[in-house]
């Protein structure tokens, strides 16, 4: 029971961050048609530069500020530069085009940072919270990255639904043409979700790292999980990302609990592997007509 | 006859085993005249090569992205590895290669299967956690696998006729590395032939139509599903291969050997060749193989540390990705193609023109 309480408990914090991971490839997709394989040693940097922050002396919290700044700039940056050229062409040219900024990214963090494990600190305790006298999996940090999703997720529906800038995004996204007849500037709202996009990776990357170690291929993994919670829900809905990552975060848990933590990449693989033959739209997709 | 009185045979097997004989000639002189250390990474060239020709067939001429290649090239190497336990395995080194070639071949026909339906960044996702789930299964067996460690490779004892017929030709003994790279090219050479002839049949054009126009293909009767499968299939019998010359060469399979990165990196090797060129695979891989020595030399000049040096050549690696992707969508090899017949083109459209203009 104990045991089965804590993997679910783990389980949920991981699809949080997963969750998050997911929104972010979500919200480029949806507004370039692009995966962005990038996303991960995105992350990466933009953890790393807050790390460098706190270990000059600031705090956590101005850490976090860092990376999510550097996240907001590094995701507009690479968007006009690099990913509007090859908007409108081959697919497959999209795909390569962010594999190599995945590499390029990696092997320039190992350069300026350094290739060891450097730990990150914690905002809060990293021991179990006791209830009772019980000490469970859930710590004051899983809470806190609990919290920090979901009010991040509340911003961003907020902002798609109340406010006219989200609109334009969302006019942008649904169809460039139209809504550039409508007088929208389509190529800002394109770097905008770029680097709104960037900036939640960011947080899930600074999220993932607290508590923890910190090394240029720690965010490998996630990119995989987070394809795969975005794909379970969908690529296109972003209530699909986030019920994606939870699913996710709690399977990948129990496998890692109850058979081995070195399948859980293989787990993920099946899981994708089962969703794509039986539902290749995704579990929340709208568009039935869509072929994979 | 005609193929007797021209130098250059007309028909494409003859065409192909010409060039395959002639480069056999000269791998035998260059791996002659070098060094022990040049002859290792002439091996470690062969096996990327094998690895990146396979991937170019995928990617170049069926469209399909795959970035599980260094997984497959795992299967290729861990089968190799489990026949060659130890001095005494009577299995033949080109019984092990088929193996390795057969079990990556199956491992790639379910994962094709599932491919199939899938396109663009959906079969890059999948492929990319095969390539991050496939060390972890290595990890789990740890009693047949090995674990972290991995398992050691014995190469079996070159033949003697082999070390007679390679002193016969070259005047000197065969050192280990020597064999190893000279096995290595003559699988490259093979494999080369069998994808070249491949490509240029009717397999091949099936596949070329399915990535040109998925719906004309259909119209033209060509099943969608088995052609991208079949393409997958292939490509993956070579990356088996290419993981059972990696693992004679180093003599350890191990999970280290088969990290993202490899796979990554084979996908830079057929994206900086250009797409769909086996000449272009042949010449990325060379780049993966000797770049990372001489980016690492200029970088400790430069006055960086040996770790950080290591990053260069990858740096070059995913720079030229990006920089091909948005200058030469082409590659090398592509892009130098493609100006040829743009030339020739030009000029035949300006005779036509002056031959019509009244």
């Amino acid at each position: 029971m104990q045991q089965l309480l804590n993997t679910a408990l783990v389980g949920l914090t991981l699809g949080m961050v997963y969750a998050a991971f997911a929104l972010a490839l979500v919200l480029v997709w949806r507004s370039t048609r692009v995966v962005n394989f990038a996303q991960a040693p995105m992350a990466m940097v933009t953890t790393f530069v807050a790390l460098v922050v706190i270990e000059d002396g600031a705090s956590w919290w101005v850490g976090l500020a860092a990376a999510l700044l550097s996240g907001l700039v590094l995701g507009a940056v690479l968007e006009r530069a690099v990913v509007r050229p090859v908007q409108g062409g081959a697919e497959i040219n999209a795909v390569i085009l962010t594999l190599g900024l995945f590499i390029v990214l990696h092997a320039l963090a190992a350069v300026v940072f350094g290739n060891r494990y450097r730990s990150f600190p914690a905002p809060f305790g990293i021991r179990g919270l006791e209830i009772g006298d019980r000490t469970i999996a859930l710590t004051a940090t899983g809470v806190f990255t609990i919290l920090a999703v979901l009010v991040t997720m509340a911003l961003l529906v907020a902002l798609f639904r109340l406010t006219d800038l989200g609109l334009r995004m969302r006019a942008s996204a649904f169809n460039q043409e139209v809504a550039r007849l409508l007088g929208v500037r389509v190529g800002r709202m394109l770097t905008l979700g770029w680097a709104l996009a960037s900036l939640v990776g960011s947080l899930a990357g600074v999220l993932i790292a607290s508590g923890s170690l910190v090394h240029p291929g720690f965010m490998d993994s996630v990119v995989v999980y987070g394809f795969v919670a975005a794909v379970l829900g969908g690529l296109d809905s972003p209530v699909g990302a986030v019920v994606g990552g939870l699913v996710l975060g709690l399977s990948l848990s129990f496998v890692s609990g109850y058979v081995g933590s070195q399948l859980v990449a293989l787990a993920a693989l099946l899981i994708l592997v089962l969703v794509l033959l039986v539902r290749p739209g995704g579990l929340f997709s709208t568009t039935t007509a869509r072929r994979v | 006859m005609r193929t007797l009185t021209r130098a250059w045979p007309d028909s494409t097997l003859a065409r192909h085993l010409l060039l395959a004989v002639l480069g056999l000639v000269a791998v035998l002189l260059v791996l002659q005249g070098v060094s022990d250390f040049r002859r290792f990474q002439l091996a470690e060239m062969a096996y990327l090569g094998i690895a990146a020709g396979g991937l170019t067939v995928l990617t170049g001429l069926n469209g399909q992205v795959s970035l599980g290649h260094g997984a497959l090239m795992a299967v290729g190497a861990y089968t190799a590895a489990l026949l060659l336990p130890d001095r005494d395995a009577s299995v033949p080194l080109p019984l092990v290669l088929l193996a390795a070639a057969a079990v990556a071949l199956a491992v790639g026909a379910i994962v094709g299967v599932a491919a199939a339906r899938l396109h663009g960044p959906y079969l890059a996702g999948a492929t990319l956690a095969l390539a991050v789930a496939v060390p972890g299964i290595a990890l789990y067996f740890k009693d047949t696998l090995g674990g972290e460690q991995g398992l050691r490779v014995v190469l079996p004892e070159p033949p003697t006729w082999v070390l007679d017929a390679a002193y016969f030709v070259t005047g000197q003994d065969l050192t280990t590395s020597g064999y190893v790279a000279l096995v290595g090219w003559l699988v490259l050479i093979v494999t080369y032939v069998l994808l070249a002839n491949l490509s240029r049949s009717r397999v091949g054009r099936r596949w070329r139509a399915v990535r040109d126009d998925e719906v004309a293909a259909q119209l033209a009767g060509i099943d969608l599903g088995r052609a991208r499968v079949s393409a997958f299939v292939v490509s993956a019998a070579a990356a088996g291969v290419a993981g059972a010359v990696l693992a004679l060469s180093v003599r350890l399979a191990a999970p280290s050997s088969f990290t993202l990165t490899l796979s990554l990196t084979l996908l830079a090797a057929v994206v900086l060749g250009g797409l769909g060129s086996l000449t272009g695979a042949l010449l990325g891989a060379a780049l993966l193989t000797f770049l990372p020595q001489v980016a690492t030399g200029l970088g400790t000049d430069a006055g960086l540390s040996d770790i950080q040096a290591a990053e260069l050549a990858p740096l070059v690696y995913g720079l030229v990705m990006v920089g091909v992707v948005l200058v030469a969508p082409a590659g090398l090899a592509g892009s130098l193609r493609l100006l040829a017949v743009r030339r020739r083109t030009r000029g035949a459209l300006s005779t036509t023109s002056k031959g019509t203009a009244r």
